[in-house]
């Protein structure tokens, strides 16, 4: 990106080193902006990834701003008139500067990586813990899970196209998701058809829900808030409907929440995909043809997915 | 011609030449062996399906444009975006490469054509075949395949009308079909360019391109069984009842995902190195300077061919794969930047200090590699792990690999239509329409794929027929970019028609460039050098150096004064 270093040219290296300096001080700036441009921060991860997004951003600035400023130079300085197709000083390489081009953006690659590692070791994602190898994997992870789970344990299990949250200790369900703030929580992901994706953009967090397999998968909220869950992996024909909502209150209202959610009968949750397929059929169903969505889980507690969240 | 070889393939090509002359315009109908009536087949072929997956789009982008779902049915959107992907990539992009081999592997090596005319002719002809049989599938009652073009099971072999021929069947018949046809193409343009390369031409006076397109049909016979393979056991998956993915009889749905993505992460690979090589090509003419470190830039197509082989877990870190696994993934994804890098510093290095013509061909090179380095700074965040944990299935991988196929690859492609459209149809285009075409579409496309990085960012998961309220702006932005960029096809294809009809006949060599292609005529014969194939003395890009690129260099050049 410099000039050869041949003969030194004092005006031209601090025009260079002043440009560089401005494209610092703009990849700095840039990297205070990226954190505008993500959810709110909910989860003991979002600080990390966010952290690890910010610093990527000044980098990634940097070397974009740096190469556009060669090429806008170029274009700008180096114009040959218009019937000159005479030929330039012919340049066919500098071994030096190639080797320096290779070993710098090399290590630099390192450095990120190694950043990277150590983040992914703070983060408390859990691979896959079990795989369910014999009988048959609906019928077992699909029943009521309170005898399989640690108490405290949340089970998800996704459907087509439904997401329905189980609290064994409490003999709680619900197709809201709620949560106590600054607790550590474990899920258990399951799916009853194909894959779907567990992803909370809020907690920076996503987690695919693989058929035939329950997963582990932990998370501790740090903000009080509604976010949404985000099917994000495409499961079919209301995968854009299958959202839930993520409610993180503190530890009373949480409480306060399972107590009047046990306290409720059983009834029929939230499945936009259903109430559409319904308004659908009743249409002549026009369009292509369609798997029919899970019924509405049975839940205590229905909530809801329409009120105004903050991610 | 040099009989010394004891397998010379330009003996049995000049043994039973090609019927059709130039001006037959019935060869371009026909089963045709000419590489450049192929070549000009396959460009034409994927022009058609390039505005059949754009308008796709379009109407995905008007379902877009406001939060509901209220144009399209859900599942006609599915369909939508599932052909709109498979079109683009099988139908167009690969096509249009594979044109663009054609044309250009033959004369630029000295070759009279392919090492295998007819097997050429073949892996062309199964392309109309198996668009048709995507075409057709829009008309079956259940309508197209709807799983994405992932087209990841379970979700692909559920069957909600049980037909035998459903969409999801046709269309992995074609994919099938479409692997089995590029294989055959890689075959063909491999050994062409290890065997039949001009007199004098070693690997290192190869031109970059043909570097370039070398390595990239290696990986598509590295890479392409794997998925041809995958798509055949999911085709018996969903029509036999086998088991291979479906959990119920203890298949594994990861696993397909790791036998398409072994094809399907290089296959990038496939598209974007043969755009390298028109950049290495086209900065190195329009400069008027030799590319800068051509053993560098020529050597790293070969390392990305190596590094892309070993990255594919990244397109499914959030799929439950281990932690060492997204470790190990990351660092050899992140490592792909540093040959990449080569190029483009090595791109830099060549127009700094240029005489820079702003033709149509360079100022879709320039901004090729403007949207390439942007595409490359988002493509290290996606890399990196704990980022993509969180963008991975959002529009920020939407709108990098936009950025790539689209801002980077299809200008590159665009920039050699325009560059070698002289040399194959013998006329000139109009560069005023080629200015306009490249200011539409280097507008749109940032206008267009831009707003996807801040809406992947605030979470919006790609392939969604409605989304929360949220994210209105920048998607009425994108939808906005979509239509600007369809209208801009409109001066490219004025200009390729008007200009083969009509355009001003074209010199030899339009732009004074290096290479064999340019000491033939315009166009060239059925067998290009024919019998008095050159002795190449030189590397390619001698610019200023005044060093003849082959032996009696004048008389190639004489040769077209006497016919003009």
């Amino acid at each position: 990106m410099t000039t050869s270093p041949s003969r030194i040219n004092l005006p031209a290296v601090a025009m260079v080193s002043a440009w560089t300096g401005v494209l610092v001080v703009l990849s700095f700036w840039m990297s205070r902006q990226a954190y505008h441009w993500l959810p709110v921060q909910a989860s003991t991860a979002a600080p990390l990834v966010d952290g690890l997004f910010s610093f990527e951003t000044a980098l990634a600035t940097f070397v974009f701003c740096g190469v556009v400023s060669v090429m806008a130079w170029v274009v700008l300085f180096n114009r040959a008139a218009k019937y000159d197709m005479s030929d330039a000083e012919p340049i066919e390489g500098n071994t030096r500067l190639e080797i320096i081009w290779t070993v710098i953006p090399a290590l630099v690659v390192f450095g990120i990586a190694f950043y990277a590692v150590r983040v992914n070791q703070q983060l408390a994602i859990l691979g896959p813990m079990e795989h369910i190898h014999r009988g048959n994997p609906i019928e077992q992870v699909g029943g009521y899970a309170g005898d399989r789970l640690p108490p405290e344990a949340v089970e998800v299990i996704a459907r087509q196209w439904s997401w329905e949250f189980r609290y064994p200790k409490a003999q709680v369900s619900s197709t809201e998701l709620h949560l106590p703030v600054n607790e550590p929580v474990t899920f258990r992901l399951v799916s009853e058809d194909v894959i779907h994706g567990f992803y909370v953009p809020a907690f920076r967090l996503k987690q695919d829900v693989i058929p035939g397999r329950a997963i582990d998968f932990k998370l501790t909220p740090t903000r009080e808030g509604r976010y949404r869950l985000r099917d994000s992996m495409y499961s079919g024909t209301w995968f854009a409907a299958n959202q839930a909502d993520v409610v993180v209150e503190s530890a009373d209202s949480f409480q306060a929440w399972l107590k009047q959610g046990a306290s409720q009968p059983l009834q029929p949750g939230l499945s936009d995909a259903v109430q559409e397929y319904d308004e659908r059929q009743q249409a002549g169903a026009k369009g292509w043809a369609t798997v029919r969505p899970a019924p509405r889980p049975q839940v205590n507690f229905p909530g809801s997915n329409t009120l105004p969240h903050d991610a | 011609m040099t009989t010394s070889a004891p397998f010379d393939p330009r003996i049995l090509k000049s043994n039973a030449p090609v019927p059709g002359a130039p001006d037959n315009w019935k060869r371009f109908f026909s089963f045709n062996t000419d590489a450049k009536v192929i070549g000009i087949q396959y460009i034409s072929v994927a022009i058609f399906f390039l505005l059949v997956g754009g308008l796709l789009a379009m109407i995905m982008r008007g379902e877009l444009i406001t939060p509901e779902n209220d144009l399209v049915d859900r599942t006609v959107y599915n369909g939508l975006y599932t052909m709109h992907g498979t079109i683009m990539l099988f139908m167009f992009i690969f096509p249009v490469l594979n044109g663009l081999n054609n044309l250009l592997i033959p004369p630029m090596i000295g070759a009279p054509d392919m090492a295998f005319p007819r097997l050429n002719a073949v892996a062309f002809w199964m392309v109309p075949l198996f668009g048709v049989i995507l075409m057709a599938s829009f008309l079956l009652p259940g309508g197209p395949a709807n799983a994405g073009w992932w087209s990841y099971p379970p979700v692909s072999t559920q069957n909600p009308l049980g037909h035998l021929i459903s969409g999801e069947s046709m269309w992995l018949l074609a994919v099938a079909l479409s692997g089995v046809s590029s294989i055959i193409g890689a075959l063909n343009f491999v050994t062409t360019i290890i065997r039949m390369r001009a007199p004098g031409m070693t690997f290192f006076r190869m031109p970059v391109f043909i570097w370039t397109v070398w390595a990239a049909q290696t990986l598509q016979l590295i890479g392409l069984p794997a998925l041809t393979g995958g798509a055949i056991m999911l085709l018996f998956d969903l029509v036999v009842g086998t088991s291979f993915f479906q959990p119920e009889g203890g298949g594994d749905p990861v696993l397909y995902q790791h036998f398409f993505w072994f094809y399907s992460h290089p296959a990038v690979y496939v598209i974007i190195l043969p755009v390298f090589g028109i950049f290495s090509e086209l900065f190195s003419v329009h400069s008027r300077k030799p590319l800068f470190g051509y053993a560098f830039v020529a050597v790293a197509s070969f390392v990305i061919v190596f590094l892309g082989l070993i990255v594919w877990v990244h397109h499914f870190f959030p799929s439950g794969v281990p932690e060492w696994m997204r470790n190990l993934f990351m660092v050899t994804t992140m490592l792909i930047s540093v040959p990449t890098g080569v190029k483009v510093f090595a791109w830099l290095a060549t127009i700094w200090g240029g005489k820079i013509q702003l033709n149509t061909p360079m100022l879709f090179c320039l901004g090729g590699l403007f949207n390439f380095v942007f595409a490359g700074v988002t493509g290290i965040m996606l890399a990196t792990v704990p980022i993509d944990i969180h963008v991975n299935n959002t529009y920020f991988v939407v709108g990098h690999f936009h950025y790539v196929i689209y801002g980077a690859a299809v200008m590159g492609i665009f920039a050699a239509i325009y560059h070698w459209f002289s040399k194959f149809t013998g006329r000139m285009y109009y560069e005023g329409l080629g200015k306009l075409h490249f200011a539409l579409t280097f507008i749109g496309s940032n206008l267009n794929f831009f707003p996807m990085h801040p809406l992947g960012l605030m979470g919006m998961p790609r392939r969604v027929s409605s989304y929360d309220p949220e994210f209105t702006f920048w998607n009425v932005v994108a939808s906005l970019g979509s239509f600007l960029l369809g209208v801009s096809i409109i001066p490219f294809l004025l200009n390729m028609i008007s200009s083969w009809v009509r355009g001003p006949k074209a010199p030899q060599n339009p732009w004074q460039a290096i290479g064999l292609e340019w000491l033939l005529p315009s166009p060239p014969p059925a067998e290009n050098f024919e019998d008095n194939v050159p002795t190449v003395i030189s590397g390619p890009y001698g610019y200023g150096t005044g060093k003849p690129l082959v032996e009696n260099q004048a008389a190639y050049e004489n040769q077209q004064f006497q016919e003009v």
